[in-house]
């Protein structure tokens, strides 16, 4: 087995063999989860925190699912509502959570680095669950396993990442890994939604849907965070689903095959057509979500085993 | 008292020579080599320059004493071969009204070891709306007007100010920098900014603020100092405006001058700056502009922050960096690595900022105040940040090998170091 890390922090600093680990992993749990089929002793006797610095339904469920598939003890801490408010500070928080002694820490946090910032500070593994603008890698690595089931690969594909790039970690996640695994990343979208020197992480970047959907086999979509606009990247709505939000004329233009993908929550007449996004043919949306429990549970075993296997490494140092 | 100091390497930044000699100590002042001294100090073939004048030098008081005092900044400014600073109003509350500057400069003749001159804030509580008693302040030893990094939105109130201070004769000191682009930006933007998820500022907005104040100085002649010149993108704007005869020169902060963005690396926020750092082509253009003479002035920009203002998320973290004791090796980089020769450099740490300033120091002729630093330019050491003197100990050098060590600084005559350490 080739997966190093104590933490999952970013897929910049995981290895493609790293990568194909894990993946292979959660293709397995996938299919076990079809069949009803649970591990409850993979994390037996650990304690997963679920620390969220910001609103999240469906990552927070999907990591808190993973985590009782596989037999953790889950806790969620809805960290608006506690002592930030009381003006802790987030290294104070993670010392006293530190001293609880958990096991897998998940966190998300709204300022990017806080949560490599975190896991300097605890000994158990962390799981960044998403960070400002920063990663977003378990979202990726879904993304990368449901393209994998549908496509049948993960190298050599045309995959078009549109929308508001320059506000979203799962866009810079997901050109990281794909980029990693050889495959061709466009990024389409209206120049003040792309990120400055974007064209030097190795992708083509396109203004015009149309161009930017052509011949690809992977649609991704992004969510246009309207809670994140300073205000004034786009002139309205209506123009920005007109010129980008997708629609089965500008999905005409990719391959035949092409799936579309929006890692959620949707706003649909905003960037997606709603039935582009329920179409059963194209649509993989709900297969990524179904993916994210499995991807969570094969980044949790893995680390756990390399926190078990250092703990013991540990422990045999005392007793030596 | 006629100290002679013997067997120096002489750094004259006037003449842009450096000799080898003897350098006489006439109690305050540099007096005749060739009289006859009543002690000898054997330098060894160690450097002796004019001791670093160092604008915008931030001591914490009033305020927040505990991040830096007279005292320690004394103390770490002896210790970088900083014979006067130059300090900024940018203290908790601001310099602003003579009463305020009359403390400062009380608790500064009681503590600190090295010259003290404070620079005042230009509008009441730097908040850019009404200008400050730039008379009585002047009166009572404000040597120039600045409110610090934050920039006179109101072009007229500014405009003002300016035209003010210039009948005063006082030297201005601005921040060029467009609030509106740089707005939220914590790091250059960019490929590094895109990278990490930080929200970056335009290099643009530099160039963009210096071009708005060249016109205010057309417009009103003031004498104008910009603080910190950090992107090859203002240089030319720059140029312009000295041909064009205004009264301005330019300075920068040793970090833009050795570090690029690039060494924020995994969030690093002691390397966390305002401006923030640049990309490396910006940094050689700087560096290149301060080897032409473009660039005027190297300061520390010496910014004490406590630890806890700095252990958090990087865009949440406050800017600055302590630098008075690395300033100098830092700056020995650049002569290391060939990029300046000691005269030049010495030109922008000491003679240049003395002569901004009105001062009679900076130089080695008879007659200058007798601020001097004896410094071995090639003695390396691997920085601790706890042995600094600073309270703050926000250095981004920390664990790096600077090369470089000040043996002695003197202020007026007297060899300080010793004085310190006895």
């Amino acid at each position: 087995m080739s997966f190093r890390a104590s933490h999952l922090l970013g897929i910049e600093h995981l290895q493609a063999p790293e990568i194909t680990t894990l993946l292979d992993l959660a293709d397995q749990y996938a299919e076990h989860n079809r069949i009803g089929r649970p591990h409850r002793d993979v994390l037996e006797g650990l304690t997963q925190i679920n620390m969220f610095f910001e609103n999240s339904t469906r990552t927070q469920a999907s990591f808190e699912i993973a985590g009782k598939r596989l037999g953790a003890d889950v806790m969620n801490m809805a960290m608006q509502a506690s002592s930030i408010k009381k003006g802790e500070t987030l290294i104070d928080t993670a010392l006293t959570l530190n001293a609880m002694r958990p096991d897998l820490l998940v966190v998300r946090h709204p300022n990017s680095g806080a949560v490599d910032l975190l896991a300097q500070k605890v000994n158990c593994a962390v799981l960044n669950a998403g960070d400002g603008r920063h990663e977003h890698p378990t979202q990726a690595l879904l993304d990368a396993l449901t393209i994998r089931r549908a496509k049948g690969r993960l190298h050599r594909l045309s995959i078009a990442i549109c929308g508001d790039v320059a506000h979203s970690r799962v866009a810079r996640s997901n050109i990281m890994l794909l980029g990693k695994m050889e495959n061709r990343v466009r990024l389409v979208g209206p120049p003040t939604l792309l990120p400055s020197g974007v064209e030097e992480f190795g992708v083509e970047v396109f203004h015009d849907m149309r161009e930017g959907l052509r011949d690809v086999d992977v649609v991704m979509m992004l969510r246009l965070q309207k809670e994140r606009m300073d205000g004034g990247f786009i002139p309205s709505e209506r123009e920005y689903f007109h010129r980008y939000g997708l629609d089965s004329e500008k999905l005409s233009h990719a391959k035949d095959d092409a799936i579309v993908m929006h890692p959620g929550p949707m706003n649909r007449g905003v960037e997606i057509d709603g039935q582009i996004a329920d179409d059963i043919n194209r649509s993989v949306i709900q297969e990524q979500v179904e993916m994210g429990v499995a991807v969570r549970m094969a980044a949790m075993d893995l680390l756990a085993r390399n926190l078990r296997a250092a703990r013991g490494a540990k422990a045999a140092g005392v007793m030596a | 008292m006629k100290t002679l100091l013997e067997n120096a390497r002489l750094i004259d930044p006037e003449t842009g020579t450096e000799t080898r000699g003897a350098l006489m100590i006439d109690g305050g002042v540099i007096g005749d080599a060739a009289d006859a001294p009543d002690q000898t100090i054997d330098c060894h073939g160690q450097c002796l320059a004019p001791g670093i004048v160092d604008i915008g030098v931030k001591v914490s008081e009033p305020g927040e004493r505990h991040k830096e005092s007279f005292a320690s900044a004394g103390r770490a400014a002896v210790a970088g071969g900083i014979t006067t600073i130059v300090t900024r109003p940018d203290t908790d509350p601001a310099i602003d009204t003579p009463e305020t500057l009359e403390f400062v400069e009380r608790r500064a003749s009681i503590d600190a070891a090295v010259n003290v001159l404070p620079m005042a804030a230009l509008t009441k509580a730097r908040a850019g709306r009404e200008m400050t008693e730039i008379g009585f302040l002047m009166d009572a030893g404000a040597v120039a007007f600045t409110d610090c990094d934050r920039v006179i939105t109101d072009t007229k109130v500014f405009s003002r100010a300016l035209t003010y201070a210039r009948s005063c004769g006082a030297l201005v000191v601005g921040h060029v920098q467009e609030p509106g682009l740089s707005s939220g930006g914590a790091v250059t933007s960019g490929k590094f900014a895109t990278l990490r998820g930080l929200s970056g500022v335009s290099p643009m907005a530099e160039r963009m603020g210096l071009d708005r104040d060249v016109a205010l100085l057309e417009m009103t002649g003031a004498a104008y100092h910009v603080d910190q010149i950090t992107t090859a993108r203002a240089l030319p704007a720059l140029e312009r405006a000295k041909a064009n005869g205004l009264d301005i020169t330019a300075g920068v902060g040793i970090h833009h001058l050795t570090l690029n963005e690039m060494d924020v690396a995994d969030y690093r926020t002691f390397f966390k700056l305002k401006p923030p750092l640049r990309a490396e082509e910006d940094r050689l253009a700087v560096v290149e502009a301060v080897a032409s003479g473009l660039i005027d002035i190297i300061c520390s920009m010496h910014t004490p922050q406590d630890e806890e203002s700095k252990r958090l998320p990087y865009e949440e973290a406050a800017s600055g960096a302590v630098a008075l004791e690395t300033l100098l090796p830092a700056a020995l980089r650049l002569v290391h690595n060939g990029y300046l020769d000691m005269p030049t450099l010495f030109r922008a740490l000491s003679l240049n900022p003395a002569k901004r300033l009105g001062l009679s120091g900076g130089r080695l002729t008879p007659g200058a105040p007798a601020d001097l630093v004896l410094f071995d330019p090639d003695a390396s050491h691997r920085l601790d940040r706890f042995a600094l003197k600073s309270k703050s100990k926000n250095t981004p050098f920390d664990g790096t090998i600077l090369q470089g060590r000040v043996t002695a600084t003197y202020v007026g005559g007297v060899n300080m170091t010793e004085a310190l350490d006895a």
